[in-house]
């Protein structure tokens, strides 16, 4: 009876004949997909889903929690921090992005916000240092109220209108902290140093615990500057709290109509739901979330800086929000992790050629298919790499004489990995020491023309051509990309959205979305 | 019976209804009531105004003169949501159903506009946000459980991309029933559905009003929805009510047979 609209079944049919209620086409193959993929990615993703989220929550920040203690590596702990705090600001962009659908743009600036109120009002800088707690609860609602009032004007726009403007309000906090040493309130007073300017507020104050005394208990005061390890956990009991308060506002009224307006602003006014108030209240409950990460930022740093809080966080926090799936709070916190902790790893390029190579093997064990289309490139590929290295040694052995970039030596010139490569890659002498990029140039330029055309052919020929194309990106990455880290880590983020975009378009943990049927 | 309905109390009443987009007048000068309980039709050819008169009633689209009363209180120039609010709720000709959401959660956002927790009470989960919350659960049921086993059981936690089109329009139904309307306005509930179907939301309609209680309005191509359920027919034509009356007043009427078919043809009805 219901099944597909363009094939009516003939009146005369009792409604009787369907066999049970339902079973139409579509729940079939639904049924199958709920089943749950095959294979090795299938048991992971319901080894995953099988634990509460609030499992994998409280493991996730009891890890975070624990590893000061574990390591006494201050790059470590930092990492840890900065990783939580990343956390933070991904779990309120995931309010307006991820939930309400809104492109809001602006989200760095209430996190700046929210940054600098808390060091004007706990700094030397006017000679105000709050309590803690007072400075706090006043930076949250004053960027909540922020956010109302950014929202306010936006309150009429979507998609890319909402973009630009929230974009716009981000360029003019920019502008703001950067000239702020000499503000002139727009020509109505005297210049007046509100934001410090370039150089930021210095020595703000770390979060100290107010003196508690009740009744008979007594705690002592306590200066929470041993940082990073402090902020670990302030960082890791924001989440805990924030988390659940979102979790349950997702599963409420004002979740549902969120994601209403997301599907369908129209449709949402239609069924009573009053949309321009609850895009204002997105856009603010994530703001406030936002103070927050702000304001443990300040303290954990002991200052704020114009340049922290400018575009290029912004995409790495959509970068977050999207990789781990916007509107799933696990997701978006997984997301957070994982490109944190991969833009680290991609500093030393050591660590960086294991993610370069991993990439590859698991975007090639994930999308190709049959099995033998997979053992086929890899073959090719070592046959290839190897043959071009006999060739390469038989024509000057400078050509296969340079070093393995740079990295912890036992790791970089011993081996199986760097024997490998030294059997597999051709590797021009000199090519780091003198300066000499060229041949890493041309193969930057030939794996694009060669992902250009991978894109152009199909079938089998895709497959063939793909063996080099891998091949002359390794010798990009070996020869000249691995040395440039920071052109190599948005570059290598990049890659990993495309791939993921391919693979996966809700994200790692998004819920599989359909736009129109 | 049919003059005994056009008697009550008019729960809806549209007075000299007029919008121009425009140099073109898409209703102009409209009048009509539609009584409690009544199920009233509102037929015309393709861009008679039809969907601009229901646009118009749930504020998205802003009269240029007239009036429309709920209940003998004017709603003109209230956001859409407040009508809502107010008691009247549609379903759309083009099904706009939160696709990504499940039925039920379809159902239940619906419910927004007669719940009043505050986003700090979701947040703590307090005694309201738990109460309202129980209660926005039951009523969805309640509201699928009307339409049987079509809606029924386990498909309640299927997205609502996974619904047939049929199905579609009995949730977009169902949803629109979630904010207790006391008007109902159906645009083409029975377009793109087979014989049976129409048949089986022709009987929806009509069990909607008897025990839903609801006071529908309808537009409907299908003259055979048209003709079995409506208690009164209006006729639109280039915006201006052509006629009204019953379904054999109406079809029967030289100005609509007119407009239908585009020549003055006799007729031996």
């Amino acid at each position: 009876m219901d099944s597909d609209p363009k094939t009516p079944t003939p009146p005369a049919e009792p409604a009787t004949t369907s066999p049970r209620i339902g079973v139409d086409e579509w729940v079939k193959r639904s049924d199958e997909r709920t089943a749950g993929p095959r294979g090795l990615f299938g048991a992971t993703s319901r080894l995953i889903n099988g634990v509460p989220q609030v499992v994998w929550l409280v493991g996730f920040l009891a890890f975070a929690c624990v590893l000061p203690f574990v390591t006494s590596n201050g790059y470590v702990i930092g990492v840890d921090a900065d990783t939580l705090l990343y956390v933070l600001l991904a779990l309120g962009l995931n309010v307006a992005v991820g939930w309400a659908g809104l492109l809001d743009l602006g989200y760095i600036a209430y996190y700046g916000f929210a940054a600098y109120l808390f060091a004007e009002l706990s700094s030397g800088h006017y000679g105000l240092h709050w309590p803690t707690w007072q400075s706090v609860a006043v930076v949250i609602a004053a960027t909540i109220l922020l956010g109302f009032v950014l929202a306010l004007p936006s309150r009429r726009l979507s998609g890319d209108y909402l973009a630009i403007v929230t974009l716009f309000f981000l360029q003019i906090f920019n502008n703001f902290t950067a000239q702020g040493q000499a503000w002139d309130w727009l020509g109505f007073g005297a210049p007046h140093d509100i934001t410090g300017g370039p150089t930021g507020i210095t020595n703000v104050d770390p979060f100290r615990t107010p003196h508690v005394h009740v009744w008979f208990i007594r705690i002592k005061a306590h200066v929470l500057d041993n940082a990073p390890t402090d902020y670990v956990w302030i960082a890791a009991a924001g989440i805990a709290v924030i988390a659940v308060l979102l979790g349950f506002v997702n599963r409420s009224r004002t979740g549902r109509a969120w994601r209403a307006l997301r599907e369908d602003s129209l449709a949402a006014e239609a069924m009573g739901m009053p949309v321009k108030w609850l895009m204002m209240l997105a856009v603010a409950v994530g703001a406030g979330v936002a103070g927050f990460a702000g304001t443990v930022n300040a303290a954990y740093y002991q200052g704020v800086f114009p340049s922290a809080f400018t575009f290029p966080l912004l995409i790495t926090l959509y970068a977050m929000v999207i990789l781990g799936g916007a509107g799933s709070l696990g997701g978006v916190i997984f997301g957070a992790v994982v490109v944190n902790v991969l833009l680290e790893v991609l500093r030393t390029p050591y660590q960086a050629r294991w993610v370069f190579y991993a990439i590859i093997l698991v975007g090639l064990a994930v999308k190709l298919r049959p099995w033998r289309a997979l053992i086929a490139v890899f073959g090719g590929l070592l046959a290839l790499g190897v043959a071009a290295h006999e060739i390469a040694s038989a024509i000057s052995p400078r050509l296969v004489a340079g070093p393995i970039a740079e990295g912890p030596t036992s790791y970089s010139t011993h081996g199986f990995f760097a024997t490998l490569l030294r059997h597999w890659m051709i590797l021009p002498a000199h090519t780091y020491t003198g300066g000499d990029y060229k041949a890493g140039n041309y193969a930057f330029v030939a794996t694009i023309v060669l992902v250009l055309a991978l894109t152009l052919v199909k079938g089998w020929k895709r497959w063939v051509l793909l063996v080099p194309t891998i091949y002359v990106a390794a010798f990009a990455w070996e020869t000249d990309l691995i040395n440039q880290a920071p052109t190599v880590r948005p570059l290598l983020l990049g890659v990993i959205l495309i791939v993921l975009m391919a693979a996966r378009p809700a994200g790692l943990f998004g819920q599989h979305r359909v736009e129109v049927v | 019976m049919p003059h005994e309905t056009t008697q009550k109390r008019p729960m809806l009443e549209l007075r000299g209804l007029t919008v121009s987009f425009g140099g073109l007048t898409a209703v102009d000068k409209l009048d009509f009531q539609v009584g409690e309980k009544e199920i009233v039709s509102l037929i015309g050819p393709n861009g008679a105004g039809k969907t601009t008169v229901i646009n118009l009633i749930t504020g998205v689209t802003r009269p240029s003169s007239g009036d429309i009363l709920l209940a003998g209180e004017s709603i003109v120039g209230l956001a859409p949501h407040k009508i809502t609010q107010r008691g009247i709720a549609r379903t759309f000709q083009s099904l706009r159903l939160f696709l990504n959401m499940t039925v039920k959660e379809n159902v239940m956002a619906a419910q927004y506009g007669h719940t009043r927790a505050t986003i700090v009470e979701q947040m703590l989960q307090l005694p309201r946000a738990r109460r309202e919350q129980r209660q926005i659960d039951a009523f969805a049921e309640e509201k699928l459980a009307f339409f049987g086993e079509r809606l029924m059981g386990y498909r309640w936690n299927q997205p609502a991309y996974s619904l047939s089109y049929a199905n579609r329009r009995r949730l977009e139904i169902a949803r629109a029933t979630a904010t207790r309307p006391r008007v109902l306005l159906l645009d083409e509930p029975a377009a793109g559905m087979n014989p049976v179907e129409t048949h089986e939301i022709a009987e929806l309609i009509g069990k909607l009003r008897d025990e839903g209680g609801y006071t529908i309005l309808l537009i409907e191509h299908d003259m055979h929805v048209v003709e079995s359920i409506s208690d009164r027919v209006v006729a639109l034509d280039h915006g201006t009510k052509i006629a009204e009356g019953t379904f054999e007043q109406v079809a029967t009427d030289p100005r609509v047979v007119e407009a239908y078919l585009g020549t003055k043809a006799t007729t031996t009805k």
